[in-house]
């Protein structure tokens, strides 16, 4: 670990157990296809076989006669959406989009695209009365690849849209190209045409999923009284809320949203699918209703990120990064809204460079919707930029890593969007990248290659909300309203002994339901561990003062003569008089009643983080397997504040970022059909592909933030696939600009560039 | 469509259910025994989050029919700790972060177990190669091997004892 400059913690840094391990340990943790709500009964969503489609008629009327059958819904039942873009969350969402995406009203834009959902007394029921529904479609010719949907020629997914220019004109044809816009420094042309050297190249990613293990899962009871409660599997019970609320026009307060234990989400469990549906089921069958998906319909009803093609000409000179002209096409799937500009906005990060000129499609393509997807957009972009610097570098005959040095980013550094960086830990992870052993050490044999590349990510700050209720006997309730993928409740607790001084093991943080605490925005952008820490801190200062206040009562002085260190209030005005929080927290009754702070924020001042990657691999000519033999990932992460669980998403993050380069991607057909929508075919790593990813933890506290926290869990996926394909150039001598780098891939072009 | 009377032990104790024939196991479990500790992930045997010991061997319980434990013994994650206390690999899963989501860890436990018992040595490259078979999304797996790991030694100790 290396640590620049930090405060001596008490709690932070430490290893202590999370506080929902024994539940997840014993099978006892509730997750969101566990409860069974009294009555309940079944859903089956209808999906559309075809890519692309116009519905005709929807004929239910058989259906609705199958025995046991409880309700039938389709997009009619819902209210009349408007077509307005409003903010409910992580982004900006279009309400009749969002609502088309449930349940199709005119035309299916993808297959697995759901038209109808059906509630019966059981599974197998609903399933075979969904099969009874009658749907007449006109079946149109789709387009599933970016570069396709962006000819003029191409088939449209909606004929009324228009390609959204900068400064909001709209072009004059209708086109699937949703959006276009460009990033501008310096000259390019100029940068390019004095460069020593020029690399310029065309990459192509495919669509990946994000893999979570746990299929979408949604129970709804539509109450006697108007309300609606909710059992689901989210990462923001609030945006689910709002978003419900939106689709069906009933006022939020009458929602709850209860969020269950997630399993996993990597930005997947962001949008809603399946609440709206269970909730008009439930209050069309008078039964609460329980809507899961399959594993198919996961792969082919829910949003993964963009299959890209990216084109980088990119001029180096006097031994550094000079001038990059880029430009990316991002698949959005059956709505806009890819990822692109993220990818603009971070594939330049860790370089300060003079001339830029990125433009930026986002285009809509015969796909599902795409979603947010661990660090979305800059994977790809990075894939491609990071395989040019290493080609610079290594044409050039200069270490790829000093290269990076050379040209590397820092404090004051202006980004794309013209905006200085704060302090950021860019030079010391590639410093510390540079002198650790596995970079040292030689690498020999024959196939065999080492690749580096490095990756940005902003990291989020947004809405949170706490309370922190302290208890007669000491103890002390954490209600926060931030879903727990991967162990926040343990990292906010810590933040919060830290800020109390008291020990960990006395503080119980639980996640709320909507009714219990106010908003928090979706635990999506490395927010949580950020901005309700942020939350936390402050909630817990106003304990103290509070408490300070309930102490001065007692002495008989101003608050200001308490002071409190350690664990101990003292009198300033009197040394004989002091109180420990436990001793203080037991006299709440005496000293005006329930001892409570609570803090509701805006975080500002999230720091944006750096990773670099080091991989080692051998590739298998014969065969065109490529075994990962080594791997060390750097990371700035400001503060640890649980440093297992930070190794830990560090870990995670490489390995989806191995199965993207090596493995992962959505095979179709020319009919928009896809042809892998199961996890045999879908190839994600097991424990048998990955050796140790050895996660070294570099700390620039970031001085937004109490503690110094920066977010962890998204940068980790940037480099591995940059790093991985420059590892393979390495070995074979080949520069591969697809991915996945499937040994079909690798022995086809290795034989053909023989 | 006429069910069927199974009656098995699960977890030590005798049970007693009726069932259709097409009932997987793993949705008698969850849906009609109230043992939702066992998880689907993929309901086609890809994923190994609901892993169970039927007599004696591990099985992914989506791809056994209810039917067919008839007069069978079976262990589910609910049975692996002994009362209050854990065993040694659910409190080294919890020392060594191990799960970050936790929906995968009941059938990473569950095949630990089975690996542990019948190959108490077992090394690094024999647990992922036992484990290949549960996906883990979160962790990338380092931490889960490294918790098998430290649970041998008390397993072994354990065994001997």
């Amino acid at each position: 670990m290396t640590t620049i400059e930090r405060p001596a913690y008490k709690v932070i840094g430490s290893r202590p157990v999370r506080p929902d391990g024994v539940e997840k340990v014993t099978g006892k943790a509730q997750y969101a296809a566990d409860p069974r709500p009294q009555g309940v009964v079944f859903g089956k969503i209808l999906r559309s076989p075809h890519a692309h489609a116009r519905i005709v008629s929807i004929d239910t009327s058989e259906a609705e006669r199958h025995p046991g059958v409880l309700g039938i819904v389709t997009a009619a039942d819902f209210p009349q959406a408007e077509d307005k873009v409003q903010d409910l969350g992580e982004g900006a969402v279009n309400l009749r989009e969002l609502s088309d995406n449930i349940l199709a009203s005119e035309k299916v834009l993808y297959r697995g695209h759901a038209i109808a959902a059906v509630a019966a007394a059981s599974p197998h029921e609903a399933e075979a009365a969904a099969q009874k529904i009658r749907v007449e479609y006109e079946v149109l010719t789709p387009v599933t690849n970016v570069l396709d949907a962006m000819r003029e020629d191409a088939p449209l997914l909606n004929e009324t849209r228009h390609t959204k220019m900068m400064g909001g004109q709209h072009s004059e044809r209708p086109s699937n190209i949703a959006a276009y816009n460009q990033f501008k420094a310096g000259d390019a042309d100029a940068g390019l045409a004095e460069s020593d050297l020029v690399v310029e190249r065309e990459f192509t990613t495919s669509m990946v999923h994000q893999g979570y293990i746990e299929p979408q899962s949604s129970t709804a009871s539509w109450n006697a009284d108007g309300t609606i409660t909710i059992w689901t599997s989210t990462q923001g019970a609030f945006v689910v809320r709002a978003q419900v609320a939106e689709v069906l026009r009933i006022p939020v307060a009458r929602i709850k949203v209860i969020p269950m234990e997630i399993g996993g989400g990597f930005g997947g469990k962001i949008p809603i699918y399946l609440d709206p549906v269970a909730a008009l089921l439930s209050k069309k069958s008078g039964r609460p209703v329980k809507l899961s998906m399959n594993r198919t319909e996961v792969f082919e009803g829910t949003g993964p990120t963009s299959g890209t093609v990216i084109s980088v000409k990119a001029g180096a000179k006097d031994g550094k990064l000079h001038a990059v002209q880029a430009t990316l096409r991002y698949e959005a799937g059956a709505y806009p809204g890819s990822p692109v500009g993220a990818g603009a906005m971070t594939m330049l990060a860790p370089y300060d460079l003079e001339h830029v000129e990125i433009h930026t499609f986002d285009v809509v393509v015969n796909k599902p919707k795409t979603s947010a997807y661990r660090a979305p957009g800059s994977p790809a972009a990075a894939f491609a930029m990071e395989s040019v610097v290493d080609e610079l570098a290594r044409t050039l005959k200069i270490d790829p890593l000093q290269f990076r040095l050379n040209s590397a980013s820092k404090e004051g550094t202006k980004q794309v969007t013209g905006v200085p960086f704060a302090r950021i830990g860019n030079e010391e992870v590639l410093n510390t990248a540079m002198t650790h052993p596995h970079y040292t050490a030689p690498i020999e044999g024959p196939y065999r290659g080492r690749g580096v590349a490095s990756g940005y990510w902003f990291n989020g700050g947004m809405q949170s909300s706490v309370v922190v209720a302290v208890n007669p006997d000491g103890t002390v309730n954490l209600v926060e309203g931030s879903t727990d993928i991967g162990g926040t409740r343990a990292s906010l607790a810590m933040q919060l002994a830290e800020t109390l001084s008291i020990p960990y093991d006395a503080i119980r943080p639980i996640v709320a339901d909507t009714d219990s605490i106010g908003h928090n925005d979706v635990t999506g952008g490395s927010r949580t561990t950020v901005a309700s820490g942020m939350a936390v801190y402050q909630a817990g200062q106003d304990v103290i003062r509070e408490m300070s206040s309930r102490a001065a009562r007692l002495w008989s002085v101003t608050p200001e003569d308490v002071s409190y260190e350690d664990g101990v209030f003292h009198c300033l005005k009197d040394s004989t008089k002091e109180l420990t929080f436990k001793e203080l927290a037991a006299q709440g009754a005496r000293t005006g009643g329930p001892i409570a702070g609570r803090a509701s924020l805006v975080a500002r001042g999230a720091g944006g983080a750096f990773g670099t990657h080091i991989v080692d691999v051998e590739v298998d000519p014969g065969t065109g397997k490529t075994t990962i033999l080594r791997y060390t990932a750097v990371q700035d992460v400001g503060t640890a504040i649980h440093p297992s669980y930070v190794e830990g998403q560090i870990q995670g993050g490489v390995v989806q970022g191995i199965g993207w380069a090596l493995n992962e991607e959505f095979v179709y057909d020319e009919n928009g059909r896809m042809l892998n929508s199961s996890f045999l075919d879908y190839r994600m790593p097991t424990a048998l592909d990955v050796p140790l990813i050895d996660a070294v933890i570099v700390e620039v506290p970031n001085p937004g933030h109490p503690y110094g926290v920066r977010g962890v869990g998204e940068v980790p996926i940037v480099p591995p696939l940059a790093a991985i394909a420059n590892a393979v150039a390495d070995a074979t001598g080949h520069r591969f600009t697809q991915l996945p780098l499937s040994p079909r891939r690798l022995i086809e072009e290795l034989d053909g560039g023989d | 469509m006429s069910k069927h009377h199974v009656i098995t032990r699960i977890n030590g104790e005798q049970v007693e259910f009726l069932t259709d024939p097409g009932t997987s196991l793993l949705s008698a479990l969850r849906d009609q025994l109230g043992l939702t500790g066992s998880k689907e992930g993929c309901n086609n045997g890809n994923c190994g989050a609901c892993n169970v010991v039927l007599n004696g061997e591990l099985v992914n319980s989506c791809c056994v029919l209810a039917v067919e434990i008839n007069g069978a013994e079976l262990t589910t994650i609910e049975g692996v700790a002994d009362g209050d206390n854990l065993h040694p690999l659910q409190q080294s899963f919890i020392n060594d972060a191990a799960l970050q989501c936790g929906i995968c860890t009941p059938g990473f436990i569950v095949a630990a177990k089975a690996l542990l018992e019948r190959e108490p040595d077992a090394d690094e490259a024999r647990i992922r190669h036992w484990l290949a078979g549960n996906l883990c999304r979160c962790t990338g797996y380092d931490k889960i091997v490294q918790a098998v790991l430290d649970a041998a030694p008390e397993m072994r100790a354990a065994a001997r004892a």
